[in-house]
């Protein structure tokens, strides 16, 4: 259910071709009322369905927040157990090109926040499809944030016989490397993954950490691949004030200090709303350069 | 016009008379902190949602905002989970996590209890929206106050219920005040009724100072929409006796205005209609009372030797199979 999800096959096409294989009873097209349809889908799911609530963009949802953050992760709690809430907010989510202020946010560290939410971030075909199968299945709320700059990629999914779910909580070494742990998610998966290449050049062996997963955070894959490298640079898309590398960053410190060669260095997002000039957009958004700076600085090189 | 399932119109008198004994006995234990954070009573109200319950059927769906306690009364929750949960106790009917503004009783088909003004409004259409995707003829009621209709959670499912033709009756408990603040500073209608109207929904004007009226009109209702489902609106006239919480005076009103309203009382009125045609006695009326006076003073003594919910078990509410990370 969702904005444009049904006779317009999706925004984004994400949801091209479900109206005809699921029916107009099922695929459900909205009118611009996110606060309406979200807590629609959340009391649908109080009463036993299963909703899948589109956002056109997580920038959009902030209309919803109430829903979202009030209603959807509280219930659980507020009625002692009675009700939870099996919902699945998904679309897509940060920065993509000159959207400017209102159309950009990263929202994940908002969400994250709320207690009783599930939050994840897939940066691979194959990603998306098991962990929004998996979110679905969850019997919390849980919020699939995608990004529409990755939404053209490209990759395997999963093999016909087999079923694909990807646990919640759940990191993955997207490649293995000795000198540096690069930490990142969504977009800033590909980012990494094209800077550990170029670093390759430069005698710096970077292992990817895609944390997947926001909340529930996966600590122990982060830790394994820090008590490898004992070098750590975490690269978000999100802003730098109490952003998701801000508690990556707590808990590496808390938990394995000893491990830690170097001071952390988080690249994220510069602390101003998104510019529309193209430059200055690029300025704000973490890149390949910042990077490659902020490795060089963990790997004194 | 059909009959609604007819409940015995004194046992519903005598449920009037229990949320007024229930809702009084929480005043008291609110004024000797017994009671913490807030707490809404719904005095001077109750002809309105026993008129509803005694409409519909005990599976259909009801939810409300924050002044609860009666709505879970009136749909059988006992006063002793109801006093409970005022008391933070593990036997509430929320575990004592949700506290006054959020009661719920999943067993009775209780939604709660919701605290943000308007916020409830789309869960309601959610409810009855799933009614209607598996093809049952439940209704859903969803309660709110005067103070709701102004915010956009509202409207947003008012429009959705319409396009949906979802099975929602839409009562709206016009206490007269949102708060502190009259209808007459909060609304560009002359009367709520008509904001049902913008929507194609219609809508109706119930005296809810008068039981058979709500429980007529809503039954006419319900019946209507079992039958092909759709919303309606009725925006009943009611009047709450107290402040809008127990730390608010009501000094916005006058003494003349509350002293009207008295003399309309509910209570007092359906009294009246059952002694006029000779079903009920002053004796029985009197028996009644004492019960429902017994029966708030056991909730507060069941209430006070109740255990908390244990702290190794706050983490327990917060996911369904909590993860570990």
């Amino acid at each position: 259910m969702g904005e444009e999800v049904a006779e317009y096959h999706g925004a984004y096409k994400v949801s091209q071709g479900l109206l005809e294989r699921f029916g107009p009873t099922r695929i459900i097209d909205t009118p611009i009322s996110e606060n309406g349809f979200a807590g629609l889908g959340v009391g649908a799911a109080m009463v036993g369905l299963r909703p899948i609530i589109e956002f056109m963009t997580f920038s959009f949802s902030l209309v919803a927040f109430d829903q979202v953050v009030n209603n959807a992760p509280n219930m659980f709690m507020m009625s002692g157990g009675q009700f939870n809430v099996p919902i699945t907010f998904r679309g897509p989510n940060g920065p993509a090109h000159q959207l400017a202020a209102t159309h950009s946010h990263a929202t994940e560290s908002l969400y994250a926040n709320a207690p009783g939410l599930k939050v994840c971030t897939p940066a691979t075909p194959r990603d998306a499809k098991g962990l929004l199968k998996t979110a679905v299945r969850d019997d919390n709320p849980v919020l699939v944030l995608e990004a529409e700059l990755l939404y053209s990629s490209k990759g395997m999914v999963e093999p016909p016989d087999e079923e694909l779910l990807i646990p919640l909580g759940q990191a993955d070494v997207k490649r293995e490397g000795s000198d540096v742990s690069i930490i990142c998610y969504a977009q800033t998966v590909p980012l990494a993954l094209a800077t550990a290449a170029k670093l390759e050049d430069e005698d710096i062996s970077a292992e990817i950490v895609d944390l997947r997963s926001i909340k529930p955070l996966d600590e122990q894959a982060i830790f394994n691949s820090v008590g490898k490298t004992h070098r750590v640079v975490i690269v978000e898309q999100d802003r730098p004030f109490c952003g998701v590398g801000a508690e990556v960053c707590y808990r590496i410190q808390k938990n394995i200090f000893d491990e830690l060669d170097a001071p952390i260095i988080r690249v994220s997002q510069e602390d101003v709303p998104m510019p529309y000039n193209e430059r200055l957009e690029k300025a704000v958004l973490p890149n390949a350069d910042k990077l490659m700076s902020a490795v060089k600085k963990v790997c004194y090189a | 016009m059909q009959r609604p399932e007819q409940r015995d119109e004194v046992e519903m008198l005598a449920l009037m008379l229990l949320i007024r004994r229930f809702e009084e006995r929480a005043s008291q234990q609110y004024q000797a902190q017994k009671i913490g954070g807030f707490c809404h009573l719904y005095i001077g109200q109750e002809a309105v949602v026993t008129g509803a319950v005694a409409a519909v059927r005990d599976d259909d769906y009801i939810i409300t905002a924050y002044r609860d306690h009666a709505h879970a009364l009136a749909r059988g929750t006992s006063a002793d989970a109801c006093m409970a949960e005022l008391f933070g106790k593990e036997t509430g009917c929320s575990r004592g996590l949700g506290g006054s503004m959020h009661f719920f009783d999943r067993s009775r088909h209780m939604y709660g209890g919701h605290a943000i003004v308007g916020a409830h409004v789309p869960l309601a259409a959610g409810m009855a929206f799933a009614s209607k995707y598996r093809g049952e003829d439940r209704v859903t009621l969803c309660f709110f106050g005067d103070g709701a209709i102004n915010q956009g959670s509202f409207h947003e499912a008012l429009n959705l219920i319409a396009l949906y033709k979802l099975p929602v009756v839409l009562i709206c408990e016009n206490n007269l005040f949102a708060m502190g603040t009259s209808v007459k500073r909060s609304t560009s209608l002359k009367q709520i009724v008509d904001r049902a109207e913008g929507y194609d929904i219609p809508g109706e004007i119930v005296d809810g100072m008068n039981f058979r009226e709500v429980r007529d009109k809503l039954a006419e209702i319900v019946n209507s929409i079992r039958k092909d489902p759709h919303p309606a609106f009725v925006e009943i006239r009611t009047y709450r006796y107290r402040g809008h919480s127990m730390s608010d005076p009501a000094s916005y009103r006058t003494k003349e205005e509350l002293e009207k309203y008295r003399l309309d009382d509910p209570i007092t009125r359906l009294r009246a209609q059952l002694t006029r045609e000779g079903k009920l006695t002053n004796e029985q009326f009197d028996q009644i009372d004492k019960k429902a006076k017994e029966t708030a003073l056991a909730s507060v003594k069941f209430a006070e030797k109740s255990p908390e919910l244990p702290l190794e078990k706050l983490y327990d509410y917060t996911y369904v199979n909590r993860p570990s990370a």
